[in-house]
């Protein structure tokens, strides 16, 4: 393979891509032709780099110079003095919030350097169309090595060994899958790559599928040589057109070059793989949708007292991994399952269940500084996640909750942010690994509101077939509006808990057992906000509509703005005096508070000020600065 | 093989297993519920039916099953779909049970608070108030979805389930595979289909079908698409459905006494 001077790493993902990288890409193309550059410098276009809040992301390699909100007019002078004069250009480089020294390298950014890339490894490294530049990092090689080194059950033991557990969300033990499916009687057996990905917000398959699709496909092909399997399928949601298109072109490369379909690698061992698209529903996720999906029925989960490794598709036994959980498996077979345990929690060397080993992508999104894609090792400190790689709150405000797992995990406070994430600390505390979806809350979240918001999308996305989960949420969200609305009682709260618990207990599918997390793990740590809303009508956070006003105090300028702005014309006073709002006629949009250059307008709620812009910050101020 | 052999080898196992502190005998295949009802012992359901495969959708028939006696063994589960084994060891009206059902009869008697079929068993698991919201303008379906199944069987596949959560329905969207048949009222644990017969007319669905009658006594016999769709089904000739029951009851016996009517 030819070799470079320098290459300029792009992005591609979905993000980067709305942010008009193609555009820059472009623009890099054509300036390094006008210079001549052309046999010195290589432009490529990568897979998503999880820094998705400040794309278009351009990494200049083999230094790791980093570039961020990169528009195509920086593009000559970049190529001018980086490429041809070795000065990188510090203006177009990321400077940590609240400093002002920018850092130069990718990895001495705290969002990269807290991270270790095992399912991301080829991140931002790779042009994701193209199988060589998979194969020269090590790609396929685990296949060549499973093929042609190791029987089918030593790489399940292998697997076992590892304790790699599934990464969709029950975080059950891969091996155990794998050999169970293998010992089921019935053939054929499929193995399917379950990337429905339907909690609203996460994109870790998507990034990993649009980055690096071959190491999903080769994490099947040794699954499948595991299982003694010959045809799998991938389940991807249609609104990923680039997922399925990358896809299509792993597929296709990897079946020209002969490391998928019969005889492989004249090894005897036959293998291929189907795309299957399904229409989004979040419960076509849950396994046996997902399989009554592939088959073409309506994606409905059903009862499993006979589990889908024994009667899966077409009442065969299936083995179904998530993305992720198929992407760490070749890195397993070539660094071995010592090395994978030696990273992560617990104890394995008994069962699989024993700890959470390896790593875990994580989305982080909400109100957080950083944005985005991370891989972390298990056990790392929420913390640590939230402040190091996620760089904190912005605004200086305060961290309140985390919610984790998806919309039907649980919110976690800030008294257990020393909590290590693995599987077992996040089902102690009433949450989820699910499959790593992180909502960032700070003060101005309404705890209510927040469960409210959750159950309200569960609400949309139940497929409606079972009385408790079906029943059940519409009983939850009847509760807590009644409670946002200032109606609630404490004997709500009662019945909130009693529904919650035959949910959990009676309904037929994860969705319906999993849905009360948002409201119980919010009634658990932050009762004194729902008691707050119950008997002071009183919302702490300041958001509740119908408990909340808005008032003008004597930091008013009268500059008039809010008064201009204001849709209900409740708003009166005259230039340089003092604004008044009239409540009668207030409907409490807060388009005053928000335009109020001076912060001058006050929330009022439960007969207190419950917000107030300057006050909050100086008390932040005081906090971060002991 | 001889015969015999093969009709041993054919003979369903025997299963042993307890069913609320009594041992009993049961065969291979079967539901705790069907095992259940077989020795008398009741398991609310409601979207159960016997000739139907189980979807477990109305979650009333739980009961709790343990693998061992060891304490903190037991696991709630939906009797119509839980298969029998060995050693399995079933309690059918625990407290824990007992307040799971109750609160689904009562998520229930919120969907459908018309329904007398779902009151009387509410009343019967001591639900007399609830301060659950009431679903606006209810109908009295209970998405058991045994009408569905009940048209799939029959082989009209007129029936499905439209939209999902709370919106969820049923509905016929292509009306001309509707036969009229009345499979899916009939069917209906709270008689939530309505349909209607008048004079020489049968409605349901939103359809009207002419109405076929007995020659001999007048009774409703079925519509001609209904007819049709039977005949061709059972490779019988149409005439042999144009007779009511009552009436081939009669021809029947009259025959065996050799009046000819
Ligand atoms: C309501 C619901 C939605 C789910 N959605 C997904 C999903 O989008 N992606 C996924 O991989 N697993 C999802 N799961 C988990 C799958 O049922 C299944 O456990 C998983 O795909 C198995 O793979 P793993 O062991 O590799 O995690 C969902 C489960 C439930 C109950
Ligand atoms: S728990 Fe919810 S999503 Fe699952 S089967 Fe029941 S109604 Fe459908
Ligand atoms: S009868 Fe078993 S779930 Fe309805």
């Amino acid at each position: 393979m030819k070799t470079y001077r320098a290459n300029v790493m792009i992005c591609a993902g979905t993000a980067c891509v709305s942010n008009h990288s193609l555009d820059v890409r472009k623009a890099f193309e054509e300036e390094i032709k006008k210079r001549d550059l052309e046999d010195e410098v290589q432009v490529v276009t990568t897979g998503c780099n999880g820094f998705c809040g400040a794309g278009p992301i351009v990494v200049i390699q083999p230094d790791g110079i980093f570039y961020q909100f990169l528009k195509p007019k920086d593009v000559p002078y970049l190529v001018e003095e980086h490429l041809l004069k070795g000065r990188p250009v510090k203006k177009l480089m990321y400077v940590p919030p609240e400093e002002e020294v920018p850092i130069p390298k990718m990895n001495d950014i705290n969002f990269f350097s807290g991270q270790m890339l095992v399912a991301l490894r080829n991140r931002g490294m790779i042009d994701p169309e193209k199988i060589d530049d998979y194969i020269a990092r090590d790609g396929y090689s685990a296949l060549v090595k499973v093929l042609t080194t190791k029987t089918p059950d030593e790489v399940i033991e292998e697997i076992k060994a590892s304790a790699l557990r599934g990464r969709g969300g029950g975080g059950f033990p891969a091996g155990i899958k794998w050999e169970t499916c293998k010992r089921a009687e019935g053939e054929p057996k499929y193995v399917i790559c379950n990337a429905d990905e339907g909690d609203p917000g996460a994109f870790m398959d998507r990034s990993i599928i649009e980055g690096d699709p071959h190491s999903v496909l080769e994490g099947m092909a040794i699954g499948a040589y595991a299982i003694g399997v010959s045809q799998g399928y991938i389940y991807v949601r249609m609104e990923y057109p680039l997922a399925i298109e990358r896809f299509k072109i792993a597929l296709k490369q990897a079946r020209e070059y002969g490391l998928l379909g019969k005889n492989i690698l004249d090894t005897g061992f036959d293998f291929d793989v189907d795309i299957r698209r399904g229409a989004g529903a979040f419960v076509c996720g849950e396994s046996t949708a997902l399989m009554a999906s592939v088959e073409g029925r309506i994606g409905e989960p059903r009862a499993k007292y006979i589990h889908t490794v024994e009667h899966g598709l077409w009442n065969r036994p299936t083995c179904l991994n998530n993305v992720e959980t198929w992407a760490n498996v070749p890195v397993i077979i070539l660094q071995g399952a010592e090395w994978f345990t030696s990273i992560g929690t617990g104890d394995v060397s008994e069962n699989p269940w024993g700890g959470s080993k390896g790593t875990k992508v994580f989305s982080l999104a909400g109100k957080i500084n950083n944005t985005g894609l991370v891989e972390v090792p298990m056990g790392i400190t929420l913390r640590k996640l939230v402040y190091d790689v996620g760089g904190g709150i912005p605004k200086g405000r305060k961290f309140k909750a985390v919610q984790t797992g998806g919309p039907s995990g649980g919110f976690i406070p800030e008294e257990l942010l020393d909590l290590q994430v693995d599987f077992e600390q996040l089902d102690a505390a009433g949450s989820i690994m699910g499959s790593g979806g992180m909502v960032i809350m700070d003060e101005s979240n309404c705890m209510v509101s927040m469960a409210l918001y959750f159950i309200e999308f569960l609400v949309g996305e139940s497929c409606g077939k079972c009385t408790p989960c079906r029943e059940g949420l519409r009983q939850l969200r009847y509760f807590l509006k009644k409670i946002i609305n200032g109606e609630g009682t404490v004997e709500d709260l009662e019945e909130i808990e009693i529904i919650s618990e035959t949910m959990q207990k009676a309904s037929l599918c994860g969705l319906g057992k999993s849905a009360p997390n948002p409201v119980l793990s919010t009634l658990k740590y932050f009762r004194d906000e729902y008691i707050a809303h119950i008997e002071q009508k009183k919302c702490p956070a300041g958001s509740c509509r119908a408990l909340i006003k808005y008032e003008i105090n004597e930091s008013c300028i009268g500059c008039l703005l809010c008064k201009k702005q204001c849709p209900e014309n409740a708003i009166s006073g005259e230039s340089k005096k003092l604004h008044i709002i009239d409540q009668d006629k207030c409907t409490n949009c807060g388009v005053c508070f928000s335009v109020c250059p001076v912060d001058s307008i006050d929330i009022i709620s439960g007969g207190e000020i419950v917000y107030h812009h300057e006050a909050l910050e100086v008390e932040n101020d005081k906090e971060t600065s002991v | 093989m001889t015969e015999v052999n093969a009709a041993r080898d054919t003979k369903p196992e025997t299963v042993q297993m307890t069913i609320n502190g009594n041992s009993i005998e049961t065969e291979k295949g079967k539901t705790v519920l069907e095992a259940a009802r077989e020795n008398d012992i009741e398991i609310p359901t409601l979207c159960y039916h016997p000739g139907l495969e189980s979807i477990g959708a109305c979650r009333l028939c739980l009961v709790e099953v343990a693998k061992s006696s060891r304490p903190g063994r037991k696991n709630l589960v939906t009797s119509c779909l839980f298969p029998v084994e060995n050693g399995l060891i079933v309690d059918t009206q625990s407290n824990v049970v007992h307040q799971h059902r109750k609160i689904v009869l009562k998520l229930l008697i919120a969907r459908v608070p018309d329904s007398d079929l779902i009151r009387q068993l509410a009343t019967e698991y001591g639900v007399h108030e609830s301060r659950y919201v009431e679903r606006e303008d209810a109908d009295k379906c209970i998405m058991c979805g045994i009408c569905v199944r009940v048209c799939d069987a029959m082989g009209a596949n007129a029936l499905v389930t439209l939209s999902h959560g709370l919106d969820k329905y049923v509905d016929v969207p292509n009306k001309n595979a509707c036969i009229g048949c009345l499979a899916c009222a009939l069917s209906c644990p709270t008689n939530a289909i309505p349909f209607e017969e008048v004079g020489d007319k049968r409605r349901i669905w939103g359809k009207e079908f002419d109405l076929i009658r007995c020659e001999v006594t007048g009774e409703p016999i079925g519509t001609p698409e209904q007819i049709e769709h039977i005949a061709k089904r059972s490779d019988l000739p149409i005439d042999s459905f144009l007779k009511s029951a009552n009436a081939r009851l009669k021809e029947n016996a009259a025959e065996s006494v050799g009046v000819k009517l």
